[in-house]
């Protein structure tokens, strides 16, 4: 078990204070990384630059809490759950808490980033030391104008109180607090004490949202500004060869047509106006290249599948004797296709690009990233950037890539204007960075009713499995263990995908056990259970699962679906998976309607340490495995001659509500450090339900999306 | 170029666009109400849907010379003195994620509600069907659309 109240930095380091010039306290501090010796905070809250802290807290004369959030907000919930873990410590009641969407600078950052599910894991520590060290500096400051010593004072609330009773509001002390030294050791709460943390706390811009004020990149404007839409080659191996801006110019509301690289910038007054000089562009393209098919990817990946120049991955004890020695083995390749991302809040930013300083706003969850690729881009200076961060319509990886703001940038310098670039459905889907289409081959080797050796294969697009997947589970469980990967480098752009190759890969290795369970004829929850017996917790630095962690997940994910114990009709599929550092176990219900089988509930256990923000928790779980059993079932992307050949939603299908399953999670209870949840729900969805629809059907589905197969019962069905 | 009057979330407004603008842009760009989102253009997601003459409507795919004189309500005319029972209900269940998609959603809701105050889940889930979230908070959607109904009862 990890102690909670482990000290890992010295708070000298990368916490700093100052009195506001308005009034009250300004406390800023770090992730991660200590702040330079001279680094002190602004005492006038408007110039805050996040040069030397990306994360402050301001404690106004009346008491009342402004947190200003570092990471990106994307609809994965730290906007909300990581103040609430400065306001537990500070101790100040949630509802005197606003928060506010940090900005961002370039210097001295290492995590104001979304991604991998890392925000609350990594900000656990430094979040409650903050908190807390904020609230010592009060009562260190009460303690003062009492003449007492602040160990006989405590602090809740916002209220300290003294040994005889006598009280302080924050708002009293905080201008002498901004007056003393940053406090060396300070003391953090219990588990047992926490009043924020462990409770529902609403979205903290829900009134936003539900009123429909402005709040995401798409709503951003600025006086003059002119909307943007870009043409890019349609098809992957194209560029520009020539063309003819007549009829665009002609149309009302459009300014300028200009050509960067290979695309053209159709600026206008207005976003239809942009949208229709687009259409209206005649551009002649030429073959730069390759033009791939979907056909051709299979073929290279089969061939990666069946070759031999792959790279060892994991290697345990000796594969290929145990498969020489088995007395049954098994074989499977499952197929995975592209996606694309369709964040609901198509890619936009904007950009005003000026003598004196660049100025860029919108959804990107990676800002520091993407600022330093636009001053290189625009041979400018990094401290000449100022990048605002808004509200995300969504991620899913989609907006780690920078794509977009480049874009943005890049055509304000060159036009000299402020411009906001606004991607259609249709351009954000064919010029995606699509999660690339996968294969993995899987084979184990069963002797005397054990499994005795497990060999992985993957066959991917541009890129491998990352850090420690390899390591994933079943290594360790299986004392042959082998993992291979190998890569065909296409011209077709790919990226993370929410839950990168796990979202596929967990689906492959979860439906593989399920035969394997069938063949050695055990129940498939007891095989996951017998296999993690062989695990020795803590014994490989690479395994980071936990064999504990994972078997008290899945006996709770067992338990509450009534594993095996369901009526007549009602068919059940499990998976489990540890990604992102969390524990997932997911049971599927089905049922068929004129053999179509049914979605209708998954019930899913969870063990990602302390939930910090309950309700956010869950929603993250249902979205992730909705959406992984929305992907499974219906995600389909193909290309034909570089071309994509779905670009909107009319073709390209996503689960709707009619094929919504009922999610019902549980968390696993314990004290342990929390862990992200903004991947973890999906990867063992697909596989769970592709063992139910196995359960009721028969049917072995081993390729992504499961209609391919499935179409043929979907006309059965009566809509 | 013409001259278009309407009448958005009670007030009369005239604007000056092209004859084939969309709704959807007439409300974002010329009147500034950013609440009705852009996602598809192509009247499958949902995301633009507004009120016309108390009826949910696609403003994406609704040309404004169709719409002289119409009656539009959209997010931010959906709260009269007090929150809709569809928003407090939404903010009571906490159903965004990202909240790109929610105002459509709300929408959609409140005009299928005005008909169905007692809808069934099936009947919910028809109704809804129109409105993606890629966030997929379709469980509290649904279970939010049911709390309005009873609100409103």
């Amino acid at each position: 078990m990890e102690n909670q109240n482990k000290i890992t930095f010295s708070r000298r380091s990368f916490i700093r204070t100052s009195a506001l010039a308005s009034g009250g306290i300004l406390i800023g501090f770090n992730f991660f990384t200590s702040c330079k010796e001279a680094a002190v905070p602004p005492v006038d809250v408007s110039q805050l630059n996040f040069n030397d802290f990306n994360a402050f807290i301001k404690i106004a004369d009346n008491g009342y809490v402004t947190i200003f959030s570092p990471n990106p907000e994307i609809g994965q919930g730290v906007k909300t759950s990581m103040p609430m873990i400065i306001a537990e410590e500070l101790d100040v009641p949630w509802e005197h808490v606003s928060v506010e969407q940090g900005a961002l600078d370039t210097n001295n950052f290492t995590r104001q980033v979304a991604g991998g599910s890392q925000s609350i894991r990594f900000g656990w520590n430094a979040l409650r030391e903050t908190g807390a060290t904020a609230k010592q500096m009060l009562v260190n400051a009460a303690a003062a104008k009492w003449g007492i010593e602040a160990s006989s004072c405590s602090a809740s609330n916002g209220v300290i109180t003294s040994p005889t009773g006598e009280t302080l509001g924050y708002g009293d002390v905080v201008n002498d607090a901004a007056q003393l030294e940053v406090p060396e050791n300070v003391t953090l709460k219990a588990t047992k004490d926490y009043k924020i943390i462990g409770k529902d706390a609403v979205n903290v811009d829900i009134d936003k949202i539900i009123t429909g004020e402005p709040l995401f990149g798409l709503d951003y404007k600025a006086e003059g500004m002119k909307y943007v839409s870009v043409m890019r080659p349609p098809a992957f191996g194209q560029k520009v060869s020539s063309f003819d801006d007549t009829n665009a110019k002609s149309i009302n509301g459009v300014s300028d047509v200009v050509q960067f690289g290979d695309k053209i910038a159709v600026l206008a007054s207005n976003t239809w106006a942009a949208m229709k000089g687009k259409k209206a562009l005649d551009v002649q393209w030429t073959n730069d290249g390759t033009l791939e098919s979907t056909a051709d990817h299979d073929k290279k990946l089969n061939a990666i599948l069946d070759g031999n120049q792959l790279d060892i991955r994991r290697e345990d004890g000796n594969v290929k004797k145990a498969f020489a020695e088995a007395d049954q083995v098994l074989e499977r390749t499952y197929e995975s296709p592209f996606l694309p991302h369709n964040c609901m809040e198509p890619m936009n930013f904007y950009a005003n690009v000026t003598a004196d300083k660049v100025h860029l706003v919108g959804p990107i969850q990676t800002p520091a990233g993407t600022a330093r690729r636009i001053a290189n881009l625009i041979d400018r200076d990094e401290k000449d950037i100022h990048l605002e961060m808004t509200r995300m319509g969504g991620g899913f990886g989609r907006r780690l890539y920078g794509d977009f703001a480049l874009e943005a940038a890049e055509i304000s310098n060159i036009t000299k204007q402020a411009v906001k670039v606004v991607f259609s459905r249709e351009d954000d889907m064919a010029a995606g960075i699509y999660r690339p289409a996968i294969k993995y081959r899987i084979a184990a080797s069963l002797k005397d009713g054990k499994v005795t050796g497990y060999h992985l294969k993957e066959a991917a697009i541009n890129n491998n499995m990352y850090g420690l997947i390899p390591h994933f589970f079943p290594a360790g469980a299986i004392d042959n263990y082998k993992v291979e990967t190998g890569n065909y480098r296409s011209n077709i752009t790919t990226g993370a995908w929410r839950a990168p190759y796990t979202n596929f890969l967990a689906y492959a290795e979860q439906s593989f056990f399920d035969e394997l369970a069938e063949l050695l004829e055990v129940d498939a929850v007891q095989l996951r259970l017998d296999l993690l017996k062989n695990v020795k917790d803590g014994q490989d630095p690479d395994i980071q699962y936990s064999a504990k962690r994972m078997t008290d997940t899945i006996k709770l994910a067992a338990e509450k679906s009534n594993w095996g114990k369901t009526r007549e009709g009602v068919y059940q599929g499990f998976a489990a998976y540890y990604s992102h550092n969390t524990h997932v176990a997911e049971v599927v219900d089905i049922t068929l309607k004129n053999g179509y089988p049914s979605v209708e509930k998954v019930t899913v256990a969870v063990d990602c340490g302390i939930v910090v923000n309950p309700t956010g928790a869950k929603n993250q779980v249902e979205g992730g495995v909705i959406d992984g059993i929305g992907h499974a079932m219906y995600g389909d992307f193909s290309f034909d001659k570089g071309k994509p050949q779905d670009v909107n939603f009319n073709t390209y299908r996503l689960i709707r509500m009619r094929e919504t399953p009922t999610v019902h999670t549980y968390f696993v209870e314990n004290d342990l450090s929390p862990t992200g949840l903004g991947e973890p729900g999906l990867p063992p969805a697909g596989g769970a339900l592709a063992n139910a629809i196995k359960a009721a059907t028969g049917q072995l589905l081993l390729k992504q999306p499961f209609m391919s197969v499935l179409k043929k019962y979907e006309a059965n069905l009566k809509v | 170029m013409a001259s278009y009057n309407l009448k958005v979330n009670g007030k009369s407004v005239n604007i000056n666009v092209d004859d084939d603008t969309p709704l959807l842009w007439v409300l974002r760009d010329e009147l500034n109400l950013v609440g009705t989102k852009f996602g598809c253009g192509i009247a499958q997601c949902g995301a633009c849907t507004v009120h016309l003459d108390g009826v949910a409507v696609r403003s994406c795919s609704l040309p404004v010379s169709s719409l002289e004189g119409a009656n539009i309500t959209t997010i931010e005319g959906l709260a009269k003195d007090e929150l809709h029972p569809v928003q407090e209900a939404w903010k009571e269940l906490d159903v965004p994620q990202c909240g790109y998609c929610q105002a459509g959603q709300m929408m959609t809701a409140s005009s299928f509600l005005k008909d169905n105050p007692n809808p069934s889940n099936e009947d919910i889930r028809n109704a809804m069907n129109g409105n993606l979230c890629r966030c997929a908070s379709y469980n509290r959607i649904e279970k939010a659309v049911a709390l309005a109904a009873k609100k409103m009862s």
